[in-house]
């Protein structure tokens, strides 16, 4: 994985010092809270119900033990003894101190860490495949590109005041396991009939309060001409996007008014141009971090799983991923016990997920997007010592990608935002259908909770997806069925009425019932609700 | 001529240039169009920068308005200036604070006139933030500064 | 009634106005009537509180003061979620409440 150099270092350390000097001027009352707010936004700290809010920024969701260990310190010494790993692959810490927060960076500074543009309308997170580096069926490593965006984002002079935040996300396999498509520019790393590498590039997906699809605007950059293309892009968007209405002012609105043959016809003007002016790194500079993400020195070993023990069985069906070297698979490391806070991980659970990466993965750990972790390169022979470890810390629930794998946003436990709490509904679900033991029947199906419009919990991809709304300052919650985040991306489509807490719940069982009842041979709940379309569902929903 | 609807050079309150000042009215970017002599301009973040790269070789000033500071179209329309090989005075005014000037300056801006004077020693702080930058902008172009993967492969 | 409630800049803590200063306890809120405005801009700008903001309440029968919102309710108490990191309180009826 990418190291910083000394330049690298002094740049955090930098941003560390910058931000000590804006939080003492916020305490002295040279800033205001409206002066301050934008700039501690750009350091990742919101302030939320209970207290600060840290976002901490995991690039690509790509970390090693030392950097898990030091999250894990964090959440000792400055919070509540746990963090939250998100849906943008990065980590947030909720009862965090202002007074505190330029120490907390500069002990993550030390670690190659920070809170870099996890908040604020600018260019945020790069994220990218949390199988990276290890699955079979990519073309190449994704992440040495987002690694080149995520140095020309930081503190891009041009890009700091957006009209709203920018999210970019980064694979390199024809399947989508980063929910590319639903990116303010989602990148797709292919080779041309020539073998060479570029960028199919979309602009224009996201969620929130009006979902879409990102259109395909280029479909291939050359990589010596990525980063100009990405200014043209974040160029025409700082230009024209919308400033008058918060919810008009995602590049998705801009695309969607101007239409992608106008979007793109600027940008590719706004390209030309950019070329012109010469502003790509170096050409060594991409060989220079690519060289950093070179295989581990995989040794081999027995190709096949004992499935003789059935839990272990279950587990590695469940929570392994098929590697490029057939001695290996990826392991996923649950935070989703059932009935416990998804994506939440204590101190300890943390150091043991580090030590499990230094002993078995190569040094190396991944945030999902799904709100798990990864160990992306376990040998098949070490799997059953993995799994033993995992169980033993209440991170080894065999239930990736079933209705017990729920994506919740933190909602109105945590969120200043939210209308409605999305964890207790989280918690309710995961243990109706582990009591009933429905989920094993259920197979894959992604459950996707937000406790807002804001759509931080994903909702709109999911397969079952619920939105938390304010009915006369009560908690409501809509239902929404068929959408996914998957290279067969599609947006989910309401139900009808919403539900209270109980109904909603009540509600998912009739629609997967009305599934188990309706499908044939290998489908997915996805699939089922694709051919016998959202009728049947209202039917036993509202009769 | 247009009233002046400039800032005056004692409004200056940083300046990186060793010309002197223009103190001419200012124009808005429409008035510029039409008249042949204006040397002042003033741009507002919904105008097009580039709808004054006709004129930019009897500009001598060029103002970018910030009417706030989370407006940031401004910085684009520097960059496109600079681009455009425009090498007159560039100055930010309005809502022009501490924590935007190290980015503005990168953009191409050399002159600033904030609508409340900046403490002097936090400004001096700020310019400097940043030895070392990721990414091309204006000063990379405009005297040569080496980004970091410049210095990485240099020789 | 009206009663007051922010954060402490320093801390982020929830904090609530009693009168005469900012109190940690939901409980100590008090009626300001008219004066919220005058009470926010002063101790905004003195920066005792952050972000703070006028909302209605009521006291419930035991006497605890229970804010109208769901929102200000789970700032008073704590996520639902994690009631071992609950804001210390004599109410330990507010679970019943918040939501």
């Amino acid at each position: 994985m990418y190291q910083y150099d000394s330049y690298d270092q002094a740049m955090v350390e930098a941003r560390v010092e910058e931000f000590r000097d804006q939080a003492r001027r916020r305490l002295d009352g040279k800033l205001t809270e409206d002066q301050f707010k934008p700039l501690r936004l750009m350091n990742g700290l919101y302030l939320q119900l209970h207290a600060y809010m840290l976002r901490v920024a995991i690039p690509y969701g790509t970390l090693n033990a030392r950097q898990m260990e030091a999250l894990a310190d964090i959440a000792d010494k400055y919070d509540r003894g746990y963090g939250h790993f998100t849906t943008r692959q990065n980590i947030q810490y909720n009862w965090i101190k202002l007074e505190d927060a330029a120490d907390i960076l500069a002990d993550l500074s030390k670690v190659e860490m920070h809170a870099i543009q996890t908040s604020g309308n600018c260019i945020r997170n790069i994220s990218s495949d949390h199988f990276a580096g290890a699955a079979a069926d990519e073309v190449i490593d994704p992440r040495p590109y987002a690694e080149l965006l995520r140095q020309w984002s930081s503190f891009h002079p041009e890009f700091t005041y957006l009209p709203r935040k920018f999210k970019f996300a980064v694979i390199a396999a024809e399947t989508d396991r980063a929910a590319m498509r639903l990116h303010d520019i989602g990148i797709r790393i292919v080779r041309n009939d020539a073998g060479e590498v570029g960028a199919e590039v979309y602009a224009g997906g996201g969620m929130g309060r009006t979902p879409m699809i990102a259109p395909l605007i280029r479909d291939f950059v050359p990589v010596d001409q990525l980063i100009t293309y990405a200014e043209a892009c974040l160029r025409v968007y700082n230009r024209y996007g919308r400033r008058d209405n918060k919810y008009k002012a995602r590049i998705k609105i801009l695309v969607h008014e101007l239409g992608a043959a106008e979007y793109t016809r600027q940008v590719e003007e706004e390209f030309a141009h950019l070329l012109s002016v010469g502003v790509e790194p170096p050409r060594e500079e991409l060989a220079r971090i690519a060289a950093q993400f070179g295989d581990p020195a995989f040794v081999d070993g027995p190709k096949t799983i004992d499935r003789s023990d059935p839990d272990f069985a279950l587990w590695a069906r469940r929570n392994t991923h098929r590697h490029k070297h057939d001695a290996y698979v990826s392991a996923v490391i649950s935070l989703k016990p059932v009935g416990g806070i998804p994506g939440d991980a204590t101190a300890d659970q943390m150091r043991i997920a580090a030590r499990l990466a230094k002993l078995y993965s190569f040094d190396e750990l991944r945030v999902m997007h799904t709100q798990n972790l990864v160990l992306p390169h376990v040998r098949i022979a070490d799997l059953p010592a993995v799994w033993a470890a995992l169980d033993a810390a209440g991170m080894g629930a065999p239930n990736m990608d079933t209705i017990e794998d729920i994506i919740a946003c933190p909602g109105l436990d945590y969120c200043s935002l939210a209308n409605a709490r999305s964890i207790p509904l989280a918690q309710r679900i995961s243990e109706r259908f582990a009591a009933t033991g429905r989920t094993a029947e259920l197979g894959e199906l992604k459950l996707k909770i937000s406790g807002c419009i804001n759509a931080c919990g994903h909702h709109h991809a999911g397969h079952i997806g619920i939105l938390g709304v304010d009915k006369k300052g009560t908690e409501n919650y809509q239902l929404s069925l068929g959408g996914s985040e998957a290279e067969d991306v599609s947006l989910a489509k309401i139900t009808g009425p919403g539900f209270d807490e109980d109904g909603v719940i009540a509600a998912v069982e009739t629609v997967t019932g009305v599934y188990l009842a309706a499908r044939t041979e290998g489908e997915r709940f996805l699939d089922t609700y694709r051919r016998i379309g959202m009728e049947p569902f209202k039917e036993a929903l509202y009769g | 001529m247009a009233d002046n609807l400039g800032t005056s050079p004692d409004e200056v309150q940083f300046r990186f240039r060793d010309d002197e000042p223009v103190d001419h009215g200012t124009v808005t970017v429409d008035a510029c169009c039409d008249q042949t002599n204006a040397a002042a301009v003033r741009i507002e973040p919904g105008d097009d920068a580039r709808v004054l790269l006709p004129f930019l070789g009897r500009l001598a000033l060029i103002e970018v308005n910030f009417p706030g500071f989370g407006d940031g179209r401004g910085y684009s329309s520097a960059r496109i200036l600079r681009e455009a090989g425009y090498t007159g005075e560039l100055r930010a005014v309005g809502d022009v604070l501490i924590d935007q000037l190290s980015h503005m300056r990168r953009c191409g801006f050399d002159s600033f006139a904030p609508d409340k004077r900046l403490d002097e020693d936090d400004a001096a702080r700020a310019f400097a933030t940043w030895e070392n930058v990721y990414q091309r902008a204006a000063d990379t172009r405009m005297f040569g500064r080496a980004t970091i993967a410049d210095k990485r492969h240099e020789g | 009634m009206k009663i007051l409630t922010g954060n402490d800049l320093g801390s982020g803590a929830v904090t609530w106005w009693n009168g005469t200063g900012w109190s940690l306890f939901v409980d100590d809120a008090v009626d300001v009537g008219e004066d919220a405005d005058e009470i926010l801009a002063r101790e905004t700008a003195a920066r005792r509180v952050n972000v703070a903001y006028t909302i209605d309440a009521s006291i419930d029968a035991g006497g605890h003061v229970r804010p109208a919102h769901i929102k200000d309710r789970v700032r008073a108490l704590g996520p639902t979620v994690r009631r071992d990191l609950a804001v210390p309180t004599a109410d330990k009826t507010g679970w019943d409440w918040v939501i």
